[in-house]
Parts: C-alpha cells; sequence; structure tokens
C-alpha cells in the first residue's frame, strides 16, 4: 500500500512537491488546500486532504474512480460544502463560498462529462464563459485566441453545441474556460470517454496552455499522461493523499507504476 | 364563414391569455423543475392591482391607452414582487428538498393566496373598470361578425409583451444567463452566474406576465373575484404542458392550440364541456406524447 504522505520516503534526493514550495517563494503559491474534508451525507469522501498549486505549474491530481479526485475541484469551485480543513487562494480563506465568487476570483473550471450548454450554440457557450470576466475589452481578444487554439470551434460557432463530437466538446468546455480569463484553471477528467489521438491532442494543448503561463489543477484518471505533463502529482485513494511530489518522481515510483499504471 | 371567424378571433384573444400565464409556468419550471401551482393566484393579484389601480388613481377619469399602461405596470410590478416574495420565502429553503415537497408546498401557497384574497379583497365578484378604455364607438361588425376592440386591444398587447420576452431570453445577457440556469443550475453557477438571482429574476418575470395577463382578463371579462386564477391557471399549465413545459415557444403555441380548440368545442359541438377538454387534453399529452409538441426528450451524453 501507498501510505508515503507526511513521510519522507515520497521525496527522493530532489526533496518532495512541498519542500520545494515551502523552500521557494511562498508568494508565488496560488492554491493552498489544507486538511480539506467533505461529507456526502454519512459519506466521507474527502479524509484531510492537503496540497498545494504554485503558480505556473501543472498540479494533477490522479487516482481511481471515487478516490474524491472530482469531490476535491468541487470543493474548489465551492459546489460542495467542505466540513473541515480550509481552501486558500492568495492566502485568502475561500473554502464554502459561493460558486460565483469563485469564479469572480478568477479561479474557473472545465467540469467533467465536457459540461458544456447543450442547448446552446458555441458562441453562446463562450459568452457564458465570460460571463464574470473582470475585463469585458479583453473579450474579443480572448475569443479569437480560443478559435486559434481550437480552428474547429470556429468552424461551428453558430451550431448547437449538442452537434458536437465529443472531443470538440471537451475543447469547447476548456476553450470557455479560459473565456473567463482565468489565473488557476481546473480540468476535471478533460480525456474521459475521449479517442487515444484526441486525448494526445488535449493534453497538447494543455501544456501549451500552462508554457503561456497558465496555473492549472488536473484531475485525471489517466495517470500516466496527465504525470507525463504535470509537474507534481497528487494520488488519491478513497479520499486520501497517499502519496505526492514531484511527477518524475511519482512515475518513477514502483508502487505508483504498479498500483495507477497497471505494471 | 363568419361564425367560423368569430370563433377564430375570440380564440385567439382567450389564447394570447393563457400564453402570457403559461409562460411563466413554463419559465419556472426551466429553472427549478418546479410546476408552480401559485401561478394562477400571481394572476388573480394582477388583476385586483390593476383594479385598485384604476380606482385609486381615478384614472377612468382620463381613459386611454396612457392609463391602461399605468394599470398594466402597476399589476406587472406587484405581481412581480409577489413571485419574487413566493420564491424566497416559500421555494427557497426547499431547494435541496425532494420534488414532492416543494409541489406540496406549491398546493399551499395556492390555498394561501386564494383564502387570503378573500380576506382582502371580499369573496364576491368585483366589476373591473372597463371604462379605462373608451371604446364604445368602435364596434366593428361585419354582418354576423363582431370584433370586440377590447379583444384586439388585450390580444395586441398579449403579443407585445410575448415579442418583449422572446427578445430578453434570446438577445440579452440575462436571458443567456436564464437558458444556462435551466441547463443545469451547477454548470451555470461555474460560469460565475449568480443562480439564486437569476431564478428570482425568472419568477419575477414569469409573474409580471401573469400579472398583465389579469388586467387583459378583466378588460374582456370585466367579473374578477380570489378564485379567478384557479381555472385560468389550470388550463395555462395544461397549454405550457401541451407546448413542452421548459418551453417558450411551446407554450405560446400550446396556448393558442388550446384557445382555438376551446372555442371550437364551444361553438360546433357541446358547450358544456368547455373546461374538461383542457384536462381531457392533459391527459392524451401525458399518454402519448409526454414531452409535448415542441419539448426535446433530453438525452444527455456522458
Amino acid at each position: 500500500m501507498l501510505k508515503h504522505e507526511n513521510t519522507s520516503s515520497a521525496g527522493s534526493s530532489e526533496g518532495s512537491f512541498k519542500g520545494v514550495v515551502d523552500g521557494s517563494a511562498e508568494g508565488s503559491l496560488i492554491l493552498r488546500v489544507k486538511d480539506v474534508s467533505v461529507h456526502y451525507g454519512m459519506v466521507q469522501a474527502l479524509r484531510g486532504v492537503s496540497f498545494d498549486l504554485p503558480k505556473g505549474k501543472i498540479v494533477t491530481l490522479v487516482g481511481a474512480n471515487g478516490a474524491g479526485k472530482t469531490t476535491m475541484l468541487r470543493a474548489i469551485s465551492g459546489l460542495v460544502r467542505v466540513s473541515g480543513g480550509s481552501i486558500e487562494h492568495r492566502g485568502h480563506i475561500i473554502s464554502n463560498r459561493q460558486p460565483h465568487e469563485i469564479v469572480r476570483r478568477r479561479i474557473c473550471q472545465s467540469p467533467e462529462g465536457r459540461g458544456i450548454f447543450l442547448n446552446l450554440s458555441v458562441e453562446e457557450n463562450l459568452d457564458l464563459g465570460a460571463w464574470a470576466a473582470p475585463d469585458k475589452l479583453a473579450y474579443k481578444i480572448n475569443l479569437e485566441r480560443g478559435f486559434e487554439m481550437f480552428p474547429r470551434l470556429k468552424e461551428r460557432r453558430r451550431q448547437n453545441a449538442g452537434t458536437l463530437s465529443g472531443g470538440e466538446q471537451q475543447m469547447l468546455a476548456i476553450a470557455r474556460a479560459l473565456m473567463g480569463q482565468p489565473e488557476v484553471l481546473l480540468l476535471d477528467e478533460p480525456s474521459l470517454g475521449l479517442a487515444p489521438q484526441i486525448i494526445e491532442k488535449i493534453f497538447e494543448i494543455v501544456e501549451q496552455i500552462n508554457r503561456d503561463g497558465m496555473t492549472i489543477l488536473l484531475v485525471e484518471q489517466n495517470a500516466l499522461q496527465a504525470l507525463g505533463i504535470a509537474h507534481h502529482g497528487v494520488v488519491l485513494e478513497t479520499g486520501r493523499v497517499v502519496l505526492q511530489g514531484p511527477s518524475r518522481e511519482l512515475l518513477a515510483s514502483d508502487e505508483v507504476r504498479k498500483a495507477y499504471l497497471g505494471e | 364563414m363568419d361564425q367560423f371567424l368569430q370563433h377564430v378571433i375570440n380564440a385567439l384573444s382567450l389564447g394570447s391569455i393563457y400564453a402570457l400565464i403559461a409562460l411563466g409556468y413554463t419559465m419556472v419550471f426551466g429553472v427549478l423543475q418546479l410546476i408552480n401551482f401559485a401561478h394562477g393566484e400571481i394572476y388573480m393579484l394582477g388583476a385586483f392591482t390593476g383594479m385598485y389601480t384604476i380606482r385609486w388613481l381615478r384614472l377612468e377619469e382620463h381613459p386611454g391607452i396612457g392609463s391602461l399602461i399605468i394599470a398594466l405596470i402597476a399589476a406587472m410590478a406587484a405581481s412581480a414582487t409577489a413571485g419574487f416574495v413566493i420564491e424566497r420565502l416559500a421555494y427557497r429553503p426547499l431547494r435541496k428538498s425532494p420534488r414532492i415537497n416543494l409541489l406540496i408546498t406549491a398546493v399551499g401557497v395556492s390555498l394561501f393566496l386564494q383564502y387570503t384574497g378573500q380576506l382582502i379583497f371580499g369573496s364576491d365578484p368585483q366589476f373591473f373598470p372597463t371604462g379605462i378604455l373608451e371604446l364604445e364607438g368602435y364596434n366593428w361588425s361585419y354582418g354576423d361578425l363582431v370584433i370586440e376592440p377590447m379583444q384586439i386591444v388585450a390580444l395586441v398587447l398579449a403579443l407585445i409583451l410575448m415579442v418583449v420576452l422572446q427578445y430578453i431570453i434570446f438577445r440579452t445577457r440575462l436571458g443567456r444567463a436564464m437558458r444556462a440556469v435551466s441547463f443545469n443550475h451547477d454548470l451555470a453557477s461555474l460560469m460565475g452566474i449568480p443562480t439564486n438571482q437569476i431564478i428570482s429574476a425568472t419568477f419575477m418575470l414569469g409573474s409580471a406576465l401573469a400579472g398583465a395577463a389579469g388586467v387583459l382578463v378583466g378588460l374582456i371579462y370585466p367579473k374578477i373575484d380570489p378564485l379567478m386564477g384557479t381555472m385560468p391557471g389550470l388550463k395555462a399549465f395544461v397549454a405550457a404542458v401541451l407546448g413542452g413545459i421548459g418551453n417558450v415557444t411551446g407554450a405560446v403555441l400550446g396556448a393558442f392550440t388550446l384557445g382555438l380548440a376551446e372555442e371550437f368545442l364551444v361553438g360546433y359541438w357541446v358547450p358544456t364541456y368547455r373546461d374538461a377538454l383542457a384536462f381531457g387534453i392533459l391527459i392524451l399529452i401525458l399518454l402519448f406524447k409526454p414531452s409535448g409538441l415542441l419539448g426535446v426528450h433530453r438525452a444527455e451524453k456522458v
């Protein structure tokens, strides 16, 4: 069993993820999740989850179905109540705020299952993404950038979003989240149910967005690929963090390979 | 032929009233999946507010379209306020409870308003001051065909309101937010949309239309009483279901269809079945096409 959390064994010579963050600039920390618990009725979905999201990095939450990855994102976005611990954005506690207040802090989520408005056109979906965007003037620029990133969306801008293919819907969900001019992008299972080539493409785009300066929290079941592009990984198991550290080390660790990569 | 046209004209004015009420049902259902059974009472409140506004401001001394619009605005404002308060006090606390609790609460609110109405307005029917428009000289008749000018005024005003609503829903920021909320609350809130405010706004908009319908009905059938909302409320509900509940265009279509069906039934067949017809239609729709005429079965890809 992987039980390395809060022990030193996760970090090798390079030091654990936590050490890196604490040791470098505290000011560059954008999100801090501290000992967060979430209950659904009697069921506890998260049990004291802690991790940090440093500026400009990709951190990925990996783990099996039901490990609590999506719940963690929903808690950050304010969609579920946090029953213990706290979530901080730039030093301000944001747990248990209304979802629209979280979005106003420019923490934008691309929800799982390609959560797009199937009853609206592609362009209307993108408009809604910009609902709370602080800079209305940047709307056109962002729209163009989105279309540049996903040319298929431009071709289909007037089409009903329900007519898009799975991959296109996922692209729309990401493009829409970017319309909110986020400081932090939360991506929930962008590879879910997509063909391997499309997944490849989506991951390339996520990496590109990050290279342009975006801080990203990526939830993925596809641990191998997610760790491949992330700087840090957090492994969840039944609501607990069992292991976290630089992705390279996680990928190299025998336990991760055995448990999550099927080797 | 004249008789046929007469029925069509009656059906259109009746249908436009049903449409205004049905729109509120369908909009509220859209955002909350709730059948707001108190909606008929909001319409009743509009009729009474219109009447008292006309009386208190002595608008009958200055008849004309301007005075009518003042009464309409007062009624719409009162109904919108009522809708806002009802949602806030009765429905919002139950947002997370089972659907049936909400439904029963809606019936309770409906009864509460009916009997409070009787307490305040008295249970005897009152005469709606139709003198607000001076249309005595304007009765058009061609042969047997009689066009009541009040019917035309009501129809035109109702159509204007429907166009305005259509504009709000499909062309404005508020409308886009309403459509987003009606698709999925969580998803809408992830866009930064304050869903509670949008739900309130939807209630107010739908209620305002019902309030306007109350005044327009007062003009055509000038006897109003606190229980007047029951039957039109239920029929508008049927119209909304007929069109496909949650679908704004469908509500209008369903309302005019119901208006025509009622008029023709009454005119050519059995007048006494007027009120039974709507419920017959409801049963048939629920049996054979529960999604309604324009309703789409919402299949969600996973």
